[in-house]
C-alpha cells in the first residue's frame, strides 16, 4: 500500500514516514501543494494524508483539485481543532481527519479504516461489517444472523452509514441525505435516530464500536475491528 | 481590542451622565438657594453664602469641572440676585458686599478648582495602580508559564539527548523508562498549550458559542473516554438518566470545561478514590454536576478558585509534582458563562469537592420529524 504525505513541516513528513515505514506502507512525500498534486498523478498513491495549512495553497483548494480525479481515501491534517475547517474538509471530499499533535495508534487505526473502507467497494448489494449484514438490494439488516427490526429511517441512516464505512459523515450531509435539504439544522432529529440505532447494533451504547462520534463534527461508522 | 472597547464606552457613558450632571447641579443649587430663600427672615444673607459654598463642595466631590464651574456661577448669580441687598436684581449696594460677591465667586472657583485636581490625582493613582496589578499578573503568568513549558521541555530534550549519545550504554528498561518520559512531558505540553489557547480565545472576547443539540450522556462518556489513563486508578461513576432531554450547547466548549474538571478531580484526589458524573434538570435549567470523594477545598480558598493562576495551595498529594499553570478552572468558568450559566463549587458533606454547572435550557418544542411520533416516546422531552 502506498501512502503521500503532503505536508510543509519536514518534521511531521519524517515522522510520518518512519512510523508508515515500519507499518508496512510505501511512502511518497510532498511539501508544497503543487508538489502534492503532481507525485499524485505520478504515483496515484492508496490513500493521501493532506495538510490543510500549505504554503503556496489553501488545502481546501488542494483538496477539490485532487477530488476532480482521485477517488481514494484523502486524510486531513490541522493544527487546531477548528470544526468549521474540518467540516469543510469533510464536505469537499476528506474521507477523515486528525488534529495536530496525534497519537500514533489513532492514526494508524484512521488509516487502516479508510483503507478497508475502499475495500467494500461500491457496488456490492450486500455490505458485511462488524457483524453486520446490510442486503441493500432486500433493504434488509442482520447482526450475527438474525435479523433486526429496524424502521424505514433507521434503516436508510444504517445503509447510508454502511455504504460510506470507514468515512466521517458531517451532520449536515446525514440530515440532507436521510431527511432533505431543509432539515440540515435539524440536528435533534438525528441524535434521536443515532441513539435508536445504537441500541440495536452496539453491545454497550455508552461504548459505541459502530456508530463512533466525531465531536462537533459528525459520525463515522467504523470498517472492521478498530 | 477590548481596551479600546472599554474605552469607548467609558467616554460615551461619561457623556450622558455629564448631562444629567448638569441637570443635578443646577437642580441641586436651585432646591437649596430656595429653602434658605423660605428661611431667609431668619439667615443673614453671609450664611446663606456658607450653605451655597457647602453644597458646591459637595457637587465638586463627584462631578467634573464644568458642571461645578456652571454651579459655581449660578450660585454667585442667585446669592446677589435673592440674597444681596438691593434684592431682585443684580447690583450689588454697599461695598462690604460687592467685596463678599467677589470673594465668593473667587472662592467657589478655587473649591471647584482644587476639588477638580485632587480627583484628577486620585484617577492617576488608581490607574497606576490598575498597570501594577496587570503587571504583578503578567509576571505570575511568565513565571507560572515559563515553568510550565520549561519542565516538560527540560525532561525531553535530557532525555532525547541521553538516548541519541548514550544508545548502548542504556539497558532496554531504562530506554524505555526515558521513552515513557518524553510521552507524558510532551502530552503535559500539549496540555498547556490547550489551555492557553483556550485562555486567550476568552480573553479576545470571540468566544461566541456556536450551540446545537448534544446528548449529555453521551459527552460525559465521551470525557471518560478521553481521559481513560489518567482514570485508570479512580472509579467513576456516570450518573444520567438515558431520557434526560437533549440540550443545546457549544460541544467544543462543554467539552472542555468536562474535561478540565474531570482531569482536576483525577489529579487531586487519591487512588481508588471515587468521581461522579451526573446531571438533573430542575426547573428550566440543566445541571451537570462533577464531583469527587477528594480532600475537597479548603474553605477559605472556594472563592479564588475560579481566578486566573490560581494554584490549590496546601494539596495534600502535592501540587508542584502535579503542575498546571492554573488556567483550567478560570477556563471552565469562562465557557460556562459564555453559555449564560454558572459554574459553583462546594464541598461535600461527606467529604470531597463538588462543581455544579448549570445552563438555562432552550425549549425543544420545534417540529418533530413529520411522519413519526417516535421520537416523543424515544427519551426527548422537554427540561
Amino acid at each position: 500500500m502506498g501512502i503521500l504525505v503532503i505536508d510543509d513541516e519536514a518534521p511531521i513528513r519524517k515522522l510520518l514516514e518512519i512510523t508508515l515505514q515500519s507499518n508496512g506502507y510505501a511512502v511518497a512525500q510532498a511539501a508544497t501543494a503543487k508538489e502534492g498534486l503532481q507525485q499524485a498523478v505520478h504515483h496515484t498513491p492508496d490513500l493521501i494524508i493532506l495538510d490543510l495549512g500549505l504554503p503556496d495553497e489553501n488545502g481546501h483548494t488542494t483538496l477539490k483539485k485532487m477530488r476532480e480525479w482521485y477517488d481514494r481515501p484523502v486524510i486531513i491534517l490541522s493544527v487546531q481543532h477548528s470544526e468549521a475547517d474540518i467540516i469543510t474538509a469533510l464536505d469537499n471530499g476528506a474521507n477523515d481527519y486528525l488534529v495536530k499533535p496525534f497519537r500514533t495508534g489513532e492514526l494508524l487505526a484512521r488509516i487502516r479504516s479508510a483503507l478497508r473502507s475502499t475495500v467494500v467497494g461500491d457496488n456490492e448489494p450486500v455490505i458485511r461489517l462488524n457483524g453486520l449484514e446490510i442486503d441493500l438490494a432486500a433493504r434488509i439488516v442482520k447482526k450475527d444472523n438474525e435479523l433486526l427490526r429496524l424502521t424505514a429511517t433507521q434503516y436508510s441512516l444504517l445503509a447510508l452509514f454502511g455504504k460510506n464505512a470507514g468515512k466521517v459523515l458531517t451532520h449536515q450531509y446525514l440530515l440532507r441525505e436521510i431527511w432533505g435539504d431543509s432539515y440540515t439544522d435539524q440536528l435533534q432529529y438525528l441524535r434521536v435516530f443515532i441513539a435508536q440505532l445504537r441500541k440495536k447494533i452496539e453491545k454497550d451504547i455508552n461504548y459505541p464500536e459502530h456508530i463512533i462520534t466525531e465531536s462537533g463534527v459528525g459520525y463515522r461508522f467504523v470498517a472492521g475491528e478498530s | 481590542m477590548q481596551g479600546a472597547y472599554f474605552i469607548s464606552s467609558f467616554t460615551a457613558n461619561n457623556k450622558i451622565s455629564q448631562q444629567y450632571q448638569y441637570l443635578i447641579s443646577i437642580l441641586l443649587v436651585c432646591l437649596v438657594s430656595a429653602i434658605c430663600f423660605l428661611f431667609s427672615v431668619y439667615i443673614g444673607a453671609q450664611v446663606v453664602a456658607f450653605i451655597l459654598l457647602l453644597t458646591l463642595s459637595l457637587i465638586a466631590m463627584s462631578f467634573d469641572i464644568l458642571p461645578v464651574l456652571l454651579t459655581a456661577l449660578l450660585s454667585a448669580l442667585i446669592w446677589d440676585f435673592f440674597f444681596i441687598g438691593p434684592r431682585y436684581n443684580f447690583r450689588v449696594g454697599n461695598t462690604e458686599d460687592k467685596i463678599l460677591l467677589s470673594m465668593y465667586f473667587v472662592i467657589a472657583l478655587v473649591n471647584a478648582v482644587l476639588t477638580f485636581k485632587i480627583r484628577q490625582i486620585e484617577k492617576i493613582a488608581r490607574r497606576k495602580e490598575e498597570k501594577a496589578q496587570t503587571l504583578r499578573l503578567y509576571n505570575t503568568l511568565l513565571n507560572s508559564l515559563s515553568h510550565e513549558f520549561r519542565t516538560p521541555l527540560a525532561t525531553i530534550i535530557g532525555a532525547t539527548d541521553n538516548l541519541l549519545q548514550e544508545p548502548s550504554r542504556l539497558s532496554a528498561g531504562d530506554s524505555k523508562r526515558l521513552l515513557s518520559e518524553i510521552s507524558t512531558a510532551s502530552l503535559r505540553l500539549n496540555r498547556q498549550v490547550e489551555n492557553l489557547l483556550n485562555m486567550s480565545r476568552l480573553e479576545s472576547g470571540f468566544i461566541q458559542p456556536k450551540k446545537d443539540w448534544y446528548d449529555i450522556q453521551e459527552l460525559a462518556f465521551s470525557i471518560i473516554h478521553q481521559l481513560e489513563e489518567q482514570l485508570a486508578r479512580h472509579r467513576v461513576e456516570i450518573d444520567i438518566r438515558e431520557d434526560i432531554p437533549l440540550v443545546r450547547l457549544d460541544y467544543g466548549l462543554m467539552e472542555q470545561v468536562l474535561y478540565n474538571l474531570v482531569y482536576n478531580a483525577a489529579l487531586y484526589t487519591p487512588e481508588r478514590a471515587l468521581i461522579r458524573i451526573s446531571a438533573q434538570c430542575p426547573q428550566a435549567s440543566l445541571e451537570i454536576i462533577v464531583e469527587d470523594e477528594g480532600p475537597g477545598f479548603p474553605e477559605g480558598e472556594i472563592g479564588k478558585v475560579f481566578d486566573k493562576f490560581y494554584r490549590f495551595t496546601n494539596s495534600p498529594i502535592g501540587s508542584s509534582r502535579i503542575g498546571g499553570a492554573g488556567l483550567g478552572l478560570s477556563i471552565v468558568k469562562g465557557f460556562v458563562e459564555a453559555h449564560n450559566g454558572t459554574v459553583e463549587l462546594m464541598n461535600r458533606l461527606s467529604g470531597g469537592a463538588r462543581f455544579v454547572i448549570s445552563l438555562p435550557v432552550e425549549n425543544f418544542s420545534k417540529g418533530m420529524e413529520p411522519q413519526s411520533g417516535q421520537i416523543r416516546t424515544n427519551g426527548v422531552i422537554t427540561c
